[in-house]
Protein backbone atom coordinates (compact mmCIF):
# COMPACT_ATOMS: atom_id res chain seq x y z
CA UNK A 1 0.00 0.00 0.00
CA UNK A 2 1.10 3.35 -0.85
CA UNK A 3 2.81 5.05 2.00
CA UNK A 4 0.59 8.62 2.24
CA UNK A 5 -2.70 6.39 1.57
CA UNK A 6 -1.29 3.84 4.70
CA UNK A 7 -0.92 6.79 7.04
CA UNK A 8 -4.00 8.79 6.07
CA UNK A 9 -6.59 5.61 6.51
CA UNK A 10 -4.49 5.43 9.78
CA UNK A 11 -5.07 9.07 10.74
CA UNK A 12 -8.48 9.22 9.93
CA UNK A 13 -9.46 6.10 11.37
CA UNK A 14 -7.55 7.63 15.06
CA UNK A 15 -9.07 11.19 14.31
CA UNK A 16 -12.70 10.20 13.61
CA UNK A 17 -12.83 6.50 15.62
CA UNK A 18 -15.91 4.18 14.10
CA UNK A 19 -17.89 2.28 17.19
CA UNK A 20 -15.90 4.23 19.83
CA UNK A 21 -18.68 5.03 22.60
CA UNK A 22 -19.49 2.02 25.05
CA UNK A 23 -22.97 1.21 25.18
CA UNK A 24 -22.95 -0.45 28.78
CA UNK A 25 -25.49 -2.54 27.27
CA UNK A 26 -26.07 -5.97 29.41
CA UNK A 27 -26.58 -7.72 25.99
CA UNK A 28 -22.66 -7.24 25.08
CA UNK A 29 -19.76 -9.06 26.22
CA UNK A 30 -17.57 -7.14 27.66
CA UNK A 31 -13.39 -7.17 27.45
CA UNK A 32 -10.62 -4.88 28.75
CA UNK A 33 -7.36 -5.23 27.05
CA UNK A 34 -4.97 -3.61 29.38
CA UNK A 35 -1.57 -3.90 27.39
CA UNK A 36 1.08 -5.73 29.20
CA UNK A 37 4.09 -3.62 27.53
CA UNK A 38 2.95 -0.32 27.06
CA UNK A 39 0.11 2.12 27.96
CA UNK A 40 -2.76 1.25 26.10
CA UNK A 41 -5.76 0.64 27.95
CA UNK A 42 -9.51 -0.10 25.81
CA UNK A 43 -12.65 -1.79 26.11
CA UNK A 44 -14.77 -3.52 24.24
CA UNK A 45 -18.29 -4.78 23.80
CA UNK A 46 -19.04 -7.28 21.39
CA UNK A 47 -22.72 -8.25 20.15
CA UNK A 48 -22.73 -11.62 19.09
CA UNK A 49 -25.93 -13.67 19.04
CA UNK A 50 -26.66 -16.95 16.60
CA UNK A 51 -22.82 -17.02 15.61
CA UNK A 52 -23.31 -13.42 13.94
CA UNK A 53 -20.93 -10.18 14.90
CA UNK A 54 -23.64 -7.96 15.50
CA UNK A 55 -22.36 -4.97 16.68
CA UNK A 56 -18.51 -4.01 18.33
CA UNK A 57 -18.00 -0.91 20.56
CA UNK A 58 -14.62 -0.08 22.21
CA UNK A 59 -13.25 3.29 24.30
CA UNK A 60 -10.64 3.99 26.25
CA UNK A 61 -7.05 5.51 26.21
CA UNK A 62 -4.29 4.11 24.05
CA UNK A 63 -2.21 5.26 21.12
CA UNK A 64 -2.58 6.26 17.15
CA UNK A 65 -1.94 2.58 15.84
CA UNK A 66 -4.24 0.99 18.76
CA UNK A 67 -7.22 3.35 18.46
CA UNK A 68 -7.27 2.89 14.88
CA UNK A 69 -6.80 -0.61 14.40
CA UNK A 70 -9.69 -0.89 16.71
CA UNK A 71 -11.60 1.40 14.31
CA UNK A 72 -11.12 -0.70 11.33
CA UNK A 73 -11.76 -3.60 13.28
CA UNK A 74 -14.62 -2.70 14.68
CA UNK A 75 -15.97 -1.84 10.72
CA UNK A 76 -14.32 -5.34 9.52
CA UNK A 77 -16.12 -7.65 11.20
CA UNK A 78 -19.03 -6.50 12.30
CA UNK A 79 -22.28 -8.73 10.51
CA UNK A 80 -19.34 -11.15 10.25
CA UNK A 81 -19.95 -14.77 11.28
CA UNK A 82 -17.69 -16.14 13.72
CA UNK A 83 -15.98 -18.01 11.21
CA UNK A 84 -15.72 -15.67 8.62
CA UNK A 85 -14.17 -13.79 11.43
CA UNK A 86 -12.16 -16.25 12.28
CA UNK A 87 -10.01 -16.19 9.07
CA UNK A 88 -10.07 -12.42 9.02
CA UNK A 89 -8.52 -12.48 12.36
CA UNK A 90 -5.91 -15.42 11.12
CA UNK A 91 -5.26 -13.69 7.72
CA UNK A 92 -4.71 -10.42 9.70
CA UNK A 93 -2.37 -11.65 12.23
CA UNK A 94 -0.08 -13.22 9.10
CA UNK A 95 0.43 -9.71 7.92
CA UNK A 96 0.98 -8.51 11.01
CA UNK A 97 3.65 -11.57 11.94
CA UNK A 98 5.07 -11.23 7.41
CA UNK A 99 3.34 -14.38 6.86
CA UNK A 100 1.30 -15.01 3.75
CA UNK A 101 -1.94 -13.70 3.72
CA UNK A 102 -4.91 -12.58 1.67
CA UNK A 103 -5.19 -9.02 1.63
CA UNK A 104 -8.67 -9.15 0.07
CA UNK A 105 -9.92 -9.81 3.20
CA UNK A 106 -8.57 -7.57 5.07
CA UNK A 107 -9.98 -4.27 3.62
CA UNK A 108 -8.37 -1.00 5.35
CA UNK A 109 -6.79 -3.08 7.83
CA UNK A 110 -3.80 -3.58 5.14
CA UNK A 111 -2.81 -0.27 6.07
CA UNK A 112 -0.82 -1.88 8.77
CA UNK A 113 1.02 -4.28 5.89
CA UNK A 114 4.32 -2.36 7.08
CA UNK A 115 3.90 -2.25 11.07
CA UNK A 116 6.52 -4.77 11.21
CA UNK A 117 9.43 -2.76 10.59
CA UNK A 118 8.21 -0.95 14.13
CA UNK A 119 8.62 -3.80 16.21
CA UNK A 120 7.72 -2.63 19.38
CA UNK A 121 3.91 -1.58 17.47
CA UNK A 122 2.62 -4.33 16.43
CA UNK A 123 1.30 -5.54 19.82
CA UNK A 124 -0.82 -2.20 19.42
CA UNK A 125 -1.76 -2.71 15.94
CA UNK A 126 -2.91 -6.48 17.02
CA UNK A 127 -4.90 -5.52 20.86
CA UNK A 128 -7.94 -5.00 19.50
CA UNK A 129 -7.36 -8.73 17.75
CA UNK A 130 -6.38 -10.29 20.55
CA UNK A 131 -9.49 -9.31 22.57
CA UNK A 132 -12.36 -10.59 20.25
CA UNK A 133 -10.16 -13.73 19.98
CA UNK A 134 -10.55 -14.24 24.06
CA UNK A 135 -14.08 -13.50 23.29
CA UNK A 136 -14.48 -16.28 20.89
CA UNK A 137 -12.49 -18.86 22.33
CA UNK A 138 -14.86 -17.87 25.88
CA UNK A 139 -17.90 -18.51 23.59
CA UNK A 140 -16.29 -21.95 21.96
CA UNK A 141 -15.65 -23.26 25.66
CA UNK A 142 -11.76 -22.80 24.94
CA UNK A 143 -9.66 -22.30 27.55
CA UNK A 144 -7.15 -19.63 26.71
CA UNK A 145 -4.23 -19.34 29.07
CA UNK A 146 -2.76 -17.12 26.72
CA UNK A 147 -4.31 -13.83 28.96
CA UNK B 1 34.15 14.83 28.03
CA UNK B 2 33.33 12.23 25.54
CA UNK B 3 32.34 8.96 27.43
CA UNK B 4 32.00 7.12 23.74
CA UNK B 5 35.57 4.95 24.55
CA UNK B 6 33.53 4.05 27.88
CA UNK B 7 29.90 3.42 26.93
CA UNK B 8 30.16 1.73 23.20
CA UNK B 9 26.29 1.89 23.18
CA UNK B 10 26.69 5.64 22.64
CA UNK B 11 29.12 5.37 19.22
CA UNK B 12 25.99 3.16 17.99
CA UNK B 13 24.30 6.32 16.85
CA UNK B 14 21.62 5.91 19.84
CA UNK B 15 20.00 8.87 22.02
CA UNK B 16 19.73 6.86 25.05
CA UNK B 17 17.34 9.84 27.32
CA UNK B 18 16.09 7.08 30.00
CA UNK B 19 18.17 7.25 32.79
CA UNK B 20 15.67 6.94 35.39
CA UNK B 21 14.81 3.54 33.81
CA UNK B 22 18.24 1.86 33.93
CA UNK B 23 21.94 3.34 32.93
CA UNK B 24 24.17 2.41 30.64
CA UNK B 25 27.59 0.56 31.82
CA UNK B 26 30.92 1.35 31.01
CA UNK B 27 33.30 -1.55 30.13
CA UNK B 28 34.94 -1.69 33.25
CA UNK B 29 31.81 -2.89 34.62
CA UNK B 30 31.31 -5.29 31.93
CA UNK B 31 35.06 -6.19 31.89
CA UNK B 32 34.89 -7.24 35.67
CA UNK B 33 31.89 -9.60 35.29
CA UNK B 34 33.14 -11.14 32.71
CA UNK B 35 36.59 -11.29 34.82
CA UNK B 36 34.59 -13.52 37.45
CA UNK B 37 33.05 -15.35 35.09
CA UNK B 38 36.55 -16.43 33.51
CA UNK B 39 38.89 -16.45 35.77
CA UNK B 40 37.95 -16.57 39.40
CA UNK B 41 34.52 -18.27 38.90
CA UNK B 42 33.67 -20.01 42.44
CA UNK B 43 30.72 -19.57 45.31
CA UNK B 44 31.24 -17.27 48.02
CA UNK B 45 30.78 -18.60 51.56
CA UNK B 46 33.36 -21.44 51.04
CA UNK B 47 36.70 -20.04 51.88
CA UNK B 48 37.93 -23.68 51.87
CA UNK B 49 40.25 -22.68 48.63
CA UNK B 50 42.25 -19.44 47.28
CA UNK B 51 39.16 -18.85 44.46
CA UNK B 52 36.23 -18.84 46.35
CA UNK B 53 38.55 -16.55 49.22
CA UNK B 54 38.66 -14.05 46.55
CA UNK B 55 35.23 -13.99 45.97
CA UNK B 56 34.19 -13.29 49.51
CA UNK B 57 37.19 -10.36 49.68
CA UNK B 58 35.63 -9.10 46.34
CA UNK B 59 32.23 -8.94 47.90
CA UNK B 60 33.62 -7.45 51.17
CA UNK B 61 35.29 -4.72 49.60
CA UNK B 62 32.35 -4.08 47.59
CA UNK B 63 30.67 -3.40 50.99
CA UNK B 64 33.16 -1.52 52.27
CA UNK B 65 33.36 0.55 49.27
CA UNK B 66 29.40 1.16 49.15
CA UNK B 67 29.03 1.91 53.21
CA UNK B 68 32.30 4.55 52.37
CA UNK B 69 29.89 5.56 49.22
CA UNK B 70 26.69 6.76 51.41
CA UNK B 71 28.66 7.40 54.24
CA UNK B 72 27.22 4.12 56.48
CA UNK B 73 29.13 4.08 59.75
CA UNK B 74 29.53 0.55 59.63
CA UNK B 75 29.80 -2.44 56.13
CA UNK B 76 27.20 -4.53 57.87
CA UNK B 77 25.04 -1.87 57.18
CA UNK B 78 25.25 -2.59 53.28
CA UNK B 79 22.65 -5.57 52.75
CA UNK B 80 22.96 -7.05 49.25
CA UNK B 81 19.28 -7.14 47.51
CA UNK B 82 18.54 -7.69 43.63
CA UNK B 83 17.22 -4.14 43.25
CA UNK B 84 15.72 -1.09 45.48
CA UNK B 85 12.34 -2.89 45.12
CA UNK B 86 13.44 -6.00 46.89
CA UNK B 87 15.14 -3.42 49.46
CA UNK B 88 11.90 -1.64 50.39
CA UNK B 89 10.16 -4.58 50.40
CA UNK B 90 12.41 -6.43 53.50
CA UNK B 91 12.28 -3.03 55.35
CA UNK B 92 8.53 -2.75 55.00
CA UNK B 93 7.53 -6.09 55.32
CA UNK B 94 10.33 -7.66 57.54
CA UNK B 95 10.62 -4.87 59.52
CA UNK B 96 7.28 -2.68 59.55
CA UNK B 97 5.49 -5.75 59.40
CA UNK B 98 6.40 -6.58 63.07
CA UNK B 99 6.92 -3.49 64.21
CA UNK B 100 3.15 -2.02 63.12
CA UNK B 101 0.26 -2.16 65.46
CA UNK B 102 -3.70 -1.46 64.85
CA UNK B 103 -4.48 1.98 63.99
CA UNK B 104 -0.56 3.11 63.30
CA UNK B 105 -0.49 5.65 60.48
CA UNK B 106 2.05 5.81 58.04
CA UNK B 107 3.11 8.98 56.03
CA UNK B 108 3.84 8.75 52.25
CA UNK B 109 2.84 10.83 49.20
CA UNK B 110 0.94 9.88 46.03
CA UNK B 111 3.93 10.55 43.55
CA UNK B 112 5.90 7.13 44.81
CA UNK B 113 6.74 4.08 42.83
CA UNK B 114 4.70 1.09 42.87
CA UNK B 115 7.70 -0.57 44.84
CA UNK B 116 7.41 1.59 47.89
CA UNK B 117 3.53 2.30 47.76
CA UNK B 118 3.19 -1.43 46.94
CA UNK B 119 4.35 -2.86 49.99
CA UNK B 120 3.09 -0.55 52.36
CA UNK B 121 -0.34 -1.34 51.13
CA UNK B 122 0.15 -5.02 52.00
CA UNK B 123 1.59 -4.22 55.26
CA UNK B 124 -1.36 -1.53 56.10
CA UNK B 125 -3.41 -4.74 55.56
CA UNK B 126 -1.68 -7.21 57.67
CA UNK B 127 -1.32 -5.09 60.08
CA UNK B 128 -4.26 -2.92 60.71
CA UNK B 129 -2.35 -0.05 60.13
CA UNK B 130 -3.85 3.23 58.04
CA UNK B 131 -1.98 4.82 55.09
CA UNK B 132 -1.86 8.79 55.07
CA UNK B 133 -0.86 11.11 52.04
CA UNK B 134 1.21 13.63 53.15
CA UNK B 135 -0.73 17.12 50.88
CA UNK B 136 1.65 17.74 47.59
CA UNK B 137 2.13 21.09 46.76
CA UNK B 138 0.68 22.76 43.21
CA UNK B 139 4.00 22.17 41.69
CA UNK B 140 4.13 18.33 43.36
CA UNK B 141 6.44 18.60 45.67
CA UNK B 142 6.39 18.46 49.15
CA UNK B 143 7.32 20.48 51.84
CA UNK B 144 8.63 20.44 55.27
CA UNK B 145 5.05 22.08 56.74
CA UNK B 146 2.96 19.54 54.99
CA UNK B 147 4.78 16.76 56.69
CA UNK B 148 3.73 18.13 59.90
CA UNK B 149 0.04 18.95 58.96
CA UNK B 150 0.02 15.08 58.03
CA UNK B 151 1.29 13.74 61.38
CA UNK B 152 -0.70 12.98 64.25
CA UNK B 153 -0.21 10.85 67.60
CA UNK B 154 -0.47 7.64 65.46
CA UNK B 155 1.98 8.24 62.90
CA UNK B 156 4.97 5.91 63.25
CA UNK B 157 6.73 5.92 59.93
CA UNK B 158 7.37 8.49 57.26
CA UNK B 159 7.98 6.38 53.55
CA UNK B 160 9.07 8.63 50.70
CA UNK B 161 11.24 8.76 47.77
CA UNK B 162 14.12 11.09 47.69
CA UNK B 163 13.83 12.07 44.30
CA UNK B 164 10.44 11.05 42.65
CA UNK B 165 11.18 9.13 39.47
CA UNK B 166 7.84 11.34 37.33
CA UNK B 167 8.80 14.67 38.34
CA UNK B 168 12.31 14.46 39.56
CA UNK B 169 11.59 17.00 42.91
CA UNK B 170 13.78 16.79 45.49
CA UNK B 171 12.18 16.34 49.03
CA UNK B 172 13.32 17.96 51.81
CA UNK B 173 14.62 14.62 53.29
CA UNK B 174 17.24 15.82 56.20
CA UNK B 175 14.78 18.15 58.06
CA UNK B 176 11.78 15.65 57.36
CA UNK B 177 13.99 13.35 58.93
CA UNK B 178 14.88 15.64 61.89
CA UNK B 179 11.56 16.39 62.37
CA UNK B 180 10.23 12.60 62.57
CA UNK B 181 12.76 11.66 64.97
CA UNK B 182 12.02 14.54 67.59
CA UNK B 183 8.63 12.86 67.35
CA UNK B 184 9.94 9.66 67.78
CA UNK B 185 8.90 8.42 63.82
CA UNK B 186 10.90 6.28 61.52
CA UNK B 187 11.92 7.25 58.14
CA UNK B 188 12.11 4.71 54.87
CA UNK B 189 13.71 6.59 51.93
CA UNK B 190 13.47 4.97 48.31
CA UNK B 191 17.13 6.54 47.01
CA UNK B 192 17.07 4.77 43.28
CA UNK B 193 16.32 8.25 41.40
CA UNK B 194 19.35 10.04 44.17
CA UNK B 195 21.88 8.10 45.08
CA UNK B 196 23.10 7.53 41.49
CA UNK B 197 22.84 11.16 40.54
CA UNK B 198 24.00 13.51 43.71
CA UNK B 199 26.10 13.01 46.48
CA UNK B 200 23.96 11.17 49.58
CA UNK B 201 25.43 10.93 53.21
CA UNK B 202 23.54 8.25 55.30
CA UNK B 203 24.59 9.57 58.41
CA UNK B 204 24.87 13.47 57.65
CA UNK B 205 20.86 12.29 56.89
CA UNK B 206 20.77 10.20 60.24
CA UNK B 207 18.38 8.62 57.65
CA UNK B 208 16.65 5.01 59.70
CA UNK B 209 16.63 2.52 56.13
CA UNK B 210 17.35 3.62 52.70
CA UNK B 211 17.42 1.93 49.39
CA UNK B 212 18.28 2.18 46.09
CA UNK B 213 19.52 -0.27 42.77
CA UNK B 214 23.06 -0.48 41.19
CA UNK B 215 21.66 -0.65 37.80
CA UNK B 216 20.48 3.11 37.83
CA UNK B 217 24.16 3.55 38.77
CA UNK B 218 26.24 2.01 36.04
CA UNK B 219 26.32 -1.19 38.10
CA UNK B 220 24.35 -4.25 36.15
CA UNK B 221 20.51 -5.13 36.54
CA UNK B 222 20.13 -7.75 39.76
CA UNK B 223 21.68 -5.88 42.12
CA UNK B 224 20.56 -3.28 44.54
CA UNK B 225 20.95 -2.01 48.24
CA UNK B 226 19.24 -1.93 51.68
CA UNK B 227 20.98 0.38 54.29
CA UNK B 228 19.25 0.21 57.78
CA UNK B 229 20.53 1.46 61.23
CA UNK B 230 22.34 -1.66 62.91
CA UNK B 231 19.40 -1.60 65.65
CA UNK B 232 16.89 -1.95 63.65
CA UNK B 233 18.47 -4.23 60.98
CA UNK B 234 19.13 -6.76 64.14
CA UNK B 235 15.09 -6.75 64.66
CA UNK B 236 14.30 -7.52 61.08
CA UNK B 237 13.12 -10.34 60.37
CA UNK B 238 14.17 -11.78 57.18
CA UNK B 239 12.09 -12.62 54.77
CA UNK B 240 13.90 -15.47 52.66
CA UNK B 241 15.77 -17.84 54.79
CA UNK B 242 18.25 -20.95 53.28
CA UNK B 243 21.65 -20.75 53.36
CA UNK B 244 24.44 -18.86 53.84
CA UNK B 245 21.96 -16.67 56.70
CA UNK B 246 21.73 -19.32 59.20
CA UNK B 247 24.48 -20.24 62.02
CA UNK B 248 22.85 -23.54 63.29
CA UNK B 249 19.83 -25.38 63.27
CA UNK B 250 18.60 -28.91 64.06
CA UNK B 251 15.89 -31.78 63.27
CA UNK B 252 14.00 -29.63 66.64
CA UNK B 253 13.73 -26.99 64.28
CA UNK B 254 16.21 -24.93 67.09
CA UNK B 255 17.11 -22.19 64.74
CA UNK B 256 19.89 -19.61 64.94
CA UNK B 257 20.29 -17.13 62.00
CA UNK B 258 23.81 -15.19 61.77
CA UNK B 259 24.12 -11.54 62.25
CA UNK B 260 23.34 -8.54 59.58
CA UNK B 261 24.76 -8.78 56.72
CA UNK B 262 24.05 -12.17 56.53
CA UNK B 263 21.43 -12.72 57.90
CA UNK B 264 19.02 -11.02 55.12
CA UNK B 265 21.37 -12.26 52.49
CA UNK B 266 19.98 -15.76 52.07
CA UNK B 267 21.12 -18.00 48.99
CA UNK B 268 24.51 -17.72 46.53
CA UNK B 269 24.45 -13.57 46.86
CA UNK B 270 24.63 -12.78 42.75
CA UNK B 271 28.03 -12.77 42.76
CA UNK B 272 29.27 -11.34 39.08
CA UNK B 273 26.56 -8.40 39.72
CA UNK B 274 28.22 -7.44 43.33
CA UNK B 275 31.54 -7.75 41.85
CA UNK B 276 30.70 -5.44 39.00
CA UNK B 277 28.95 -2.76 41.13
CA UNK B 278 32.18 -2.51 43.07
CA UNK B 279 33.90 -1.10 39.41
CA UNK B 280 30.47 1.28 38.71
CA UNK B 281 31.36 3.10 42.09
CA UNK B 282 35.02 3.42 41.51
CA UNK B 283 33.95 4.94 37.69
CA UNK B 284 31.39 7.76 39.70
CA UNK B 285 33.44 8.49 42.59
CA UNK B 286 36.88 9.06 39.51
CA UNK B 287 34.02 11.21 38.05
CA UNK B 288 33.12 13.04 41.89
CA UNK B 289 29.07 12.68 42.54
CA UNK B 290 29.06 16.90 42.56
CA UNK B 291 30.48 17.35 39.18
CA UNK B 292 27.45 14.73 37.92
CA UNK B 293 24.85 16.15 39.58
CA UNK B 294 26.05 20.09 38.29
CA UNK B 295 26.41 18.64 34.89
CA UNK B 296 22.88 16.99 35.10
CA UNK B 297 21.52 20.31 36.39
CA UNK B 298 23.18 22.43 33.89
CA UNK B 299 21.87 20.06 30.94
CA UNK B 300 18.62 19.99 32.39
CA UNK B 301 18.66 23.87 32.09
CA UNK B 302 20.02 24.04 28.47
CA UNK B 303 17.21 21.99 27.23
CA UNK B 304 14.41 23.33 29.04
CA UNK B 305 15.53 26.88 27.67
CA UNK B 306 15.32 24.97 24.35
CA UNK B 307 12.52 23.03 24.57
CA UNK B 308 10.20 26.05 26.37
CA UNK B 309 10.32 27.52 23.19
CA UNK B 310 8.19 25.07 21.22
CA UNK B 311 4.83 25.66 21.41
CA UNK B 312 3.55 22.05 20.81
CA UNK B 313 5.66 20.60 23.78
CA UNK B 314 3.84 21.12 27.76
CA UNK B 315 7.14 20.73 29.89
CA UNK B 316 5.90 19.64 33.94
CA UNK B 317 8.57 20.23 35.79
CA UNK B 318 10.66 23.10 34.07
CA UNK B 319 12.54 24.40 37.77
CA UNK B 320 13.45 21.23 39.71
CA UNK B 321 17.31 21.16 39.18
CA UNK B 322 18.36 17.89 37.74
CA UNK B 323 18.07 15.96 35.10
CA UNK B 324 14.56 14.93 34.59
CA UNK B 325 12.12 16.04 32.14
CA UNK B 326 8.66 15.38 31.75
CA UNK B 327 6.33 16.47 28.82
CA UNK B 328 4.32 15.74 26.71
CA UNK B 329 3.09 17.31 23.18
CA UNK B 330 -0.04 18.89 22.62
CA UNK B 331 -2.46 16.72 20.86
CA UNK B 332 -0.41 13.46 20.44
CA UNK B 333 -0.92 10.75 22.93
CA UNK B 334 2.50 10.00 24.58
CA UNK B 335 3.21 6.40 23.16
CA UNK B 336 2.77 7.98 19.77
CA UNK B 337 5.56 10.56 20.73
CA UNK B 338 7.71 7.79 21.66
CA UNK B 339 7.22 5.82 18.57
CA UNK B 340 8.53 8.98 16.76
CA UNK B 341 11.31 9.57 18.55
CA UNK B 342 12.30 6.03 18.62
CA UNK B 343 12.19 5.95 14.38
CA UNK B 344 15.08 8.75 15.04
CA UNK B 345 16.98 6.69 17.31
CA UNK B 346 16.09 8.87 20.56
CA UNK B 347 15.14 6.38 23.78
CA UNK B 348 12.58 8.20 25.54
CA UNK B 349 9.85 6.83 28.48
CA UNK B 350 6.00 7.32 28.09
CA UNK B 351 3.67 5.93 30.78
CA UNK B 352 2.83 6.23 34.50
CA UNK B 353 6.22 5.61 35.03
CA UNK B 354 5.02 3.28 37.75
CA UNK B 355 3.72 6.07 40.20
CA UNK B 356 -0.15 5.25 39.04
CA UNK B 357 -1.72 7.54 41.67
CA UNK B 358 0.29 10.33 40.12
CA UNK B 359 -2.39 11.25 37.41
CA UNK B 360 -5.02 11.70 40.70
CA UNK B 361 -2.88 14.94 40.97
CA UNK B 362 -1.04 15.61 37.84
CA UNK B 363 -4.21 15.68 36.02
CA UNK B 364 -2.50 14.13 32.92
CA UNK B 365 -2.27 10.02 33.47
CA UNK B 366 0.76 9.38 30.87
CA UNK B 367 3.57 11.73 29.76
CA UNK B 368 7.12 11.40 28.45
CA UNK B 369 10.04 11.32 30.09
CA UNK B 370 13.23 11.74 29.37
CA UNK B 371 16.00 11.58 31.87
CA UNK B 372 20.09 12.64 31.75
CA UNK B 373 23.05 11.08 32.56
CA UNK B 374 26.75 12.50 32.87
CA UNK B 375 27.30 10.78 29.26
CA UNK B 376 24.44 12.74 27.85
CA UNK B 377 25.70 15.97 25.58
CA UNK B 378 24.29 19.09 24.23
CA UNK B 379 24.02 17.12 20.71
CA UNK B 380 21.77 14.77 22.22
CA UNK B 381 19.40 17.55 23.75
CA UNK B 382 19.48 18.98 20.33
CA UNK B 383 18.50 15.92 18.67
CA UNK B 384 15.63 15.66 21.13
CA UNK B 385 14.76 19.36 20.81
CA UNK B 386 14.88 19.42 17.01
CA UNK B 387 12.54 16.17 16.50
CA UNK B 388 9.92 17.84 18.60
CA UNK B 389 10.55 20.82 16.81
CA UNK B 390 7.78 19.31 14.60
CA UNK B 391 4.21 19.98 13.78
CA UNK B 392 3.61 16.75 12.28
CA UNK B 393 4.93 14.44 15.27
CA UNK B 394 1.70 12.29 14.79
CA UNK B 395 1.59 11.53 11.38
CA UNK B 396 5.58 10.96 11.25
CA UNK B 397 5.18 8.50 13.91
CA UNK B 398 3.10 6.20 11.33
Amino acid sequence: MDVNLRKSIILEHYQNPLNKGLTNDDSYIKINMNSKTCIDNLDFEFKINHGIIEDIKFDGEACAISTSSSSIMSDLLKGKSIKQAKQIIKNYENMINELPYDKDLLGEANCYDEIYKQPNRKKCALLPYEGIKDVIDKLEGVKNDKK
Amino acid sequence: MNFNKDFKILSSGITYLDNCATTLKPSVVIDEINDYYTNYCANAHRGDYDLSRKVDEKISETREKVAYFINAKDSKEIIFTSGATESLNIIIKGFFGNYLKDGDEILTTKAEHASLILPWFEVAKTTNSKIKYIDLNPDLTVTLDNVKKAISKKTKVISLAHITNVIGDVRPIKEIIKYAHENNILVVIDAAQSVPHEKIDVTFLDVDFLAFSAHKMLGPTGVGVLYGKTKYLNDLKPLITGGGMNAFFDSLMNVEYKDIPEKLEPGTPNVSGIIGFSKAIDYLNALGMENVHKYEVDLKKYMISRLSKLKNVVIYNKDIPNGIITFNVNGVFAQDVAAYLNKKGICVRVGSHCAKILSEVLGVKNTCRASLYFYNTKEDVDKLVDALDNDNILYDSL
